[in-house]
């Protein structure tokens, strides 16, 4: 047991998480309790060169991500000795490539939505499909993933294929990056790994057959290493703390959302939306256009394996609307604009902006709203926006209940979508089950936290972690059943609308 | 008038918007009063000049989106329950009535009923108080009640003995509420400002008298959680630390 006066010390003590997301990059403090004590946030850059292509500036990101860090500690009135840890979440398979000897990276970083690998992936599954390499790392071929990214980019510019064989140049993905600038150790952690399409899930190693296939060199790929481990201490202006956990954002929400044991799920509402089911310590492969993932690694535990539907655009919808149809001028004004109607006047958007994720996996669909008549308005629009959100996810749960062979009987949602009321009321409508949301909605960065906490000894077990789970929302099912088929066949309609539009001499 | 009055940083006396509306000046005088009766024009005592009054503010330019006031307070309302473990609301004015734009369950798993769109009495409820502090003109008209609707024996009906409780809570910062509403419940609510410092909501726990109470009044620990956290909600909207 320990003695009060380590108790004391402890618990005056408090665990930073970055959350080094698609949009911007985040700091939080949380105390022993779980609880948020204060908050950083700062936007970046989308780069589009072109169509379907989207890329970030990996230096400006490591700005931004030391800013919040000091940032939150500032507002909390805090100092790098009040940390016992730092944990990492990040925006998963986007690929940073970056000069071993300047860290100068060679391109900006190509991000997890962009679409330019299309063709190379196309090539890969010529012969052999979209699932050749599924057995081995659990992902369908897509373009989604980092190691198209990388062979892309090394074939992007004369010599650097070169360079990367003599060892001159590393991959990352962004927990890499950050970690290589801030510890100065090139590793990964084995979520991240997962989603690279260049790992073996039964060895939790870089795979040969992968590598040479997808043509991605071995000498310029990071160590891997479990989740929950300190990695190292934080060199210069984040004066020493370790850097105990890196995990994939959705992982790392899984994990805060403490989805500990198999049968545990949770949806994350964000930019894209992300349902991960705990499948416990053995990776069950999806026969549902699900991914085959790795949920977490806590020091030398075994790893825990998860099954995931990933949806690539429910968050971003609503930033579209806002941004580039101005009919909003804030994100959380979709749901006014949604309640001046009492329905979706039958129309039917599926936002197929960089082809559908799961689970479907189709790169040549692009978006439809199908049902237009004279009769819709913008208030029937901002109705479809947000019950896209929902219909996808009905269609990943089918999934996830197929596989798994477990019927979901309640959804623990989190992310900033779920300050949408409407929007979580039509979800727990359209699938039939309650939806709860947690005490900290941020579970991304909560679950980087409890990662590193545990590390370093700030939490003793999962257990004590579970306590700190509260529910703080549940919305329950008040559609009726004939209404809920209805619009699922109406919705699954407009799907096939969406397929085989982008042809071979599209841009 | 009030375009002249609002588009000067400094303030105008009667001879200047005279001069500048072009208007005789006991016209010019009338509509003056008018509108500082009203209170949408104030006459600075000191200089005798006139400026802007702070009514005018709550008029339109005061309204922010409930959905957006609750998406930027998702935070610190989670924050608020945990640290408290008692249920949270945010609520807005609507309609003479606090409309319920957030609700966070008490954090201890028991089976809650999310109350968003609820619509709560303003002179019975913590946020209510918070809300017609600094509402005068809805303040006023419910003084004008004989008697407003009784819900216990400690509701406050009488509109002087409210008038009387809101110049409380304007001067404290905060309000609270007990057994007026339910029997054997209370309530505690500050308010949350904008960057212009106008208050588009209130932020309440509320919870069985027993856990939030201390003799008549709220616990003063959970009183200074309440009011860190609309503090915390007002910088994130901009409002300049008070």
């Amino acid at each position: 047991m320990e003695t009060c006066e380590e108790r004391t010390a402890l618990s005056d003590r408090y665990v930073a998480a970055i959350d080094q997301g698609t949009a911007s990059s985040r700091c939080l403090v949380f105390d022993q309790q779980g609880r948020i004590v204060s908050l950083s946030q700062k936007e970046h850059e989308q780069i589009f060169p072109r169509p379907g292509w989207v890329e970030h500036d990996p230096q400006e990101i490591l700005r931004n991500v030391v800013q919040v860090v000091r940032g939150a500690l500032d507002s909390g009135g805090l100092d790098f000795r009040d940390l016992v840890a730092i944990g990492i979440a990040n925006q998963r398979e986007t690929t940073v490539v970056w000069d071993r000897r300047t860290g100068q990276p060679v391109h900006n970083a190509i991000v997890w939505q962009d679409t330019r690998t299309d063709g190379l992936v196309r090539r890969l599954g010529a012969e052999h499909g979209q699932d050749r390499f599924r057995d081995r790392c659990g992902l369908p071929l897509a373009t989604y993933f980092s190691g198209p990214k990388v062979s892309w980019l090394l074939d992007s510019a004369p010599g650097l294929r070169r360079r990367a064989e003599d060892g001159e140049l590393l991959f990352g993905t962004m927990d890499s990056w950050l970690v290589w600038n801030l510890t100065g150790r090139h590793v990964t952690d084995v979520t991240n790994a997962s989603r690279t399409m260049l790992m073996n899930l039964e060895t939790l190693d870089w795979d040969d057959t992968l590598l040479a296939a997808i043509g991605v060199p071995r000498v310029m790929l990071p160590t891997i290493q479990p989740s929950s481990r300190i990695y190292g201490e934080a060199v210069g202006s984040l004066g020493g703390v370790p850097i105990a956990a890196a995990l994939g954002d959705q992982q790392a929400a899984l994990f805060g959302q403490t989805c500990f044991s198999a049968g545990e799920a949770k949806c994350t509402y964000g930019t894209g939306s992300f349902l991960l089911l705990n499948t416990g310590n053995r990776p069950v492969r999806s026969g549902h256009g699900l991914l085959t993932t790795v949920g977490c690694k806590i020091g030398d535990e075994p790893a825990t394996y998860a099954l995931e539907g990933s949806i690539a655009v429910t968050g971003s919808l609503v930033q579209w609307f806002r941004d580039k149809v101005g009919l909003i001028g804030s994100a959380p004004e979709v749901e006014t604009l949604a309640r001046t109607v009492e329905d979706n006047g039958g129309i039917y958007f599926v936002p197929a902006f960089s082809g559908l994720f799961a689970p479907h996996w189709r790169g040549d669909a692009r978006g439809v709203i199908a049902g237009l008549t004279g009769y819709v308005t913008k208030g029937h629009l901002a109705r479809a926006v947000l019950e896209a959100t929902a219909w996808q996810t009905r269609e990943v749960v089918d999934a996830m209940n197929a596989d798994s062979g477990i019927e979901l009987t309640s959804l623990k949602a989190d992310g900033g979508m779920t300050a949408n009321n409407l929007l979580m009321q039509f979800l727990a409508d359209v699938l039939a089950v309650p939806v709860v949301r947690p005490i900290v909605a941020e579970t991304v960065s909560l679950g980087a936290a409890y990662a590193a906490g545990l590390a370093v000894g700030f939490w003793p077990d999962t257990e004590t972690l579970r306590a700190n789970w509260h529910k703080a929302a549940e919305w329950l099912p008040q559609m009726d059943g004939s209404a809920r088929d209805k619009g699922y066949r109406k919705w699954k309609k407009a799907v096939q609308r969406t397929l085989d539009w982008v042809d071979d001499d599209d841009d | 008038m009030l375009r002249l009055l609002s588009g000067r940083s400094g303030r105008l006396s009667l001879a200047e918007l005279t001069g500048e509306l072009g208007l005789p000046k006991g016209t010019v005088y009338g509509i003056v009063r008018t509108l500082i009766s009203v209170g949408f024009v104030e006459q600075d005592p000191e200089s005798g000049k006139y400026r802007t009054g702070a009514a005018l503010l709550h008029l339109g330019s005061s309204y922010l989106d409930g959905n957006e006031l609750r998406a930027r307070a998702l935070n610190w309302s989670d924050w608020l329950a945990a640290r408290t473990n008692e249920s949270v609301r945010l609520g807005t004015l609507h309609d003479g009535q606090v409309l319920v734009v957030h609700h966070v369950f008490r954090p201890d798993n028991s089976p809650q009923v999310l109350e968003v769109g609820a619509l709560l009495p303003v002179h019975a409820t913590a946020m209510g108080k918070v809300l017609l502090a600094h509402h005068p003109y809805l303040a006023d008209e419910l003084g004008n009640n004989d008697a407003l609707p009784r819900f216990t024996t400690s509701t406050i009906t009488d509109p002087g003995l409210l008038t009387l409780e809101l110049e409380r809570v304007r001067e404290q910062g905060w309000a609270s509420e007990v057994q007026e509403l339910i029997d054997g419940e209370a309530s505690c609510a500050a308010p949350i400002r904008d960057r212009r410092g106008i208050i588009v909501g209130a932020i309440a726990i509320s919870g069985p008298i027993d856990r939030l109470c201390e003799g008549s009044e709220p616990h003063s620990k959970l009183i200074a959680a309440v009011r860190e956290g609309a503090r915390t909600i007002s910088r994130d909207l901009g409002a300049v630390p008070w």
